[in-house]
């Protein structure tokens, strides 16, 4: 095994200066380093504040999918699901990628129609989405109680992953294109002069650098604050659980929107899901809860009788990073030269990174992809101009 | 070497060895997480790619994440990781809730009291 089959380097040698700082070694700090590296930047350090996929990468259901309401989140996610289709053969790791699609179930008139509204729009961009009826469903998931269920949306294309792999994958890409990745390398403090990024403190020593980028999830208010840039995004707890292994048999990924459920089953048998939950209070928490294991235990058995004798192996919980209009905060702040953004994703960044990490390194590279910098811009905030909610956001 | 805690000897054959065992043949085939089929040189391979501590090695290798969730070979395992010099543990993997296997329909009766 040589030294460019290593993930990460020994935080001891953590560089002086550097071309970007990218805090954050989760899917999107690290897509983006890769992208910037292929793109012929140089000099480019990742710091982690723990071990690999200790954040929300590390966390996530590993679902893909192009079913969404807008039409940026369908473009974006079109993109990145022919990304990760390919990501095994290009990075030569094994991510379990598997296209047993997405079910929508909707529970009433007005969320069928909702869905309906969004599979025409998926349409024109020609995913495969439509609608179908409950005998449909039972025919795509057998093992559905259908009694209540009006319509579904369904796509056989999207896709459930391995997320781990992922986060290895492209730091050992990033290693091998003379990226630097740090873990246990804490950031203290980002340092301006006249306006302008020009050092990240961390536990184990300065880095001098004219370009900072924050891929650091619910954790980028607490770190912009330091630069006194004020982020309108919050951490929120969500949870998920994995039962002991079983024999293949479900192929999709199924939502149901009403009560936030989504479960899917992992290449390794596990049946992998969550549920909505609002009642959990704002904040950096990564605690697991047994109310959740009651509301998922009962959206679940609800929505498929026979899991119920099914056992729950383990659960653990991760912070979606929300904003006020549901949708992301990238690219440069106005305020201070050498910061960039690229957080705010929802919960769902995890399969939005392979695209975003691609587009922010072109945009920053060579100013590709400036309208949807500009629409996701921290300016809207500033300006009160904040953009339609997406409805398509479950867990 | 304490092994006073392995009642069924299972572990005392590979834990009476030196753990940094360049003796030890067929690493492939000596189990060290049997929920997961973890070999030790899974172990191995996992440090070489600069993995060093235990919660890193066990989302590489997926020790502990099994039918016992780690409560057989965590400590195995974290003896292993420092025997090749990573990094002593200051606690063991983080603990998963439940603490054994339990029905979905048996938690679909949590009363829900917040």
């Amino acid at each position: 095994m040589s030294a460019t089959d290593r993930l990460t380097q020994d935080p001891e040698h953590l560089p002086e200066s550097a071309d970007v700082v990218i805090i954050g070694a989760g899917i999107m700090g690290l897509a983006t380093a890769f992208n910037l590296a292929q793109q012929g930047m140089k000099r480019i350090v990742v710091v982690e504040r723990s071990y690999l996929c200790a954040g929300a990468s590390g966390r996530n259901g590993g679902g893909l999918r192009a079913q969404w309401s807008s039409e940026t989140n369908i473009r974006l996610m079109k993109q990145s699901l022919e990304i990760c289709a390919d990501f095994a053969t290009e990075m030569r790791v094994n991510v379990w990628f598997r296209r047993g699609g997405y079910l929508f179930l909707a529970r009433d008139e007005a969320r069928a129609k909702q869905l309906e509204a969004s599979a025409a729009l998926q349409r024109e961009h020609d995913l495969p989405t439509r609608m179908i009826g409950p005998e449909e469903v039972r025919k795509v998931v057998p093992q559905i109680d259908v009694s209540s269920v009006v319509a579904a949306s369904w796509n056989p294309d999207d896709a459930v992953v391995f997320p781990w792999p992922f986060v290895w994958g492209y730091a050992n890409a990033c290693q091998k294109l003379g990226v630097g990745v740090f873990p246990f390398t804490d950031v203290l403090d980002l340092q301006t002069s006249g306006g302008r990024i020009d050092a990240v403190v961390t536990e184990r020593g300065t880095i001098r650098t004219p370009l900072v980028i924050l891929a650091t999830g619910a954790w980028s208010p607490e770190l912009a604050s330091k630069v006194g840039v004020s982020l309108p995004n919050w951490p929120h707890r969500h949870e998920i659980c994995s039962t002991e292994p079983l024999k293949p048999f479900l192929g999709p990924l199924v939502a149901d929107l009403e009560s936030g459920l989504y479960a899917s089953q992992s290449m390794r048998g596990e049946i992998v899901g969550g549920v909505g939950n609002e009642r959990v209070p704002k904040g950096l928490d990564q605690e697991s809860s047994s109310r959740f294991l009651g509301l998922y235990a009962r959206a679940l058995t609800r929505t498929m009788p026979i899991m119920g004798g099914v056992r729950v192996l383990r659960q653990w919980a991760g912070c979606y990073d929300l904003t006020p209009d549901g949708s992301p905060i990238i690219g440069r702040v106005d305020s201070v030269e050498g910061l960039v953004l690229l957080c705010g994703f929802q919960g769902h960044g995890f399969m939005m990174a392979p695209i975003m990490g691609k587009l922010l390194a072109r945009h920053l590279m060579h100013g590709d992809e400036q309208a949807l910098f500009d629409r996701w811009s921290l300016r809207r905030y500033e300006r009160g101009e904040l953009l339609d909610n997406e409805s398509m956001i479950i867990g | 070497m304490g092994v006073s805690d392995d009642r069924d000897g299972l572990l005392t054959g590979l834990l009476n060895k030196d753990l940094s065992d360049k003796d030890v043949s067929h690493k492939d085939k000596v189990m060290v997480c049997r929920c997961e089929d973890v070999t030790l040189h899974e172990i191995d391979e996992a440090i070489a790619r600069g993995h060093r501590d235990l919660e890193s090695v066990k989302r590489y290798t997926g020790f502990g994440t099994g039918w016992c969730q780690g409560k057989q070979c965590v400590a195995l395992c974290a003896r292993l990781i420092v025997a090749r010099g990573g990094e002593p543990p200051s606690l063991p993997i983080t603990p998963r809730p439940p603490l054994h296997p339990i029905p979905l329909a048996l938690l679909a009766g949590l009363v829900d009291d917040e």
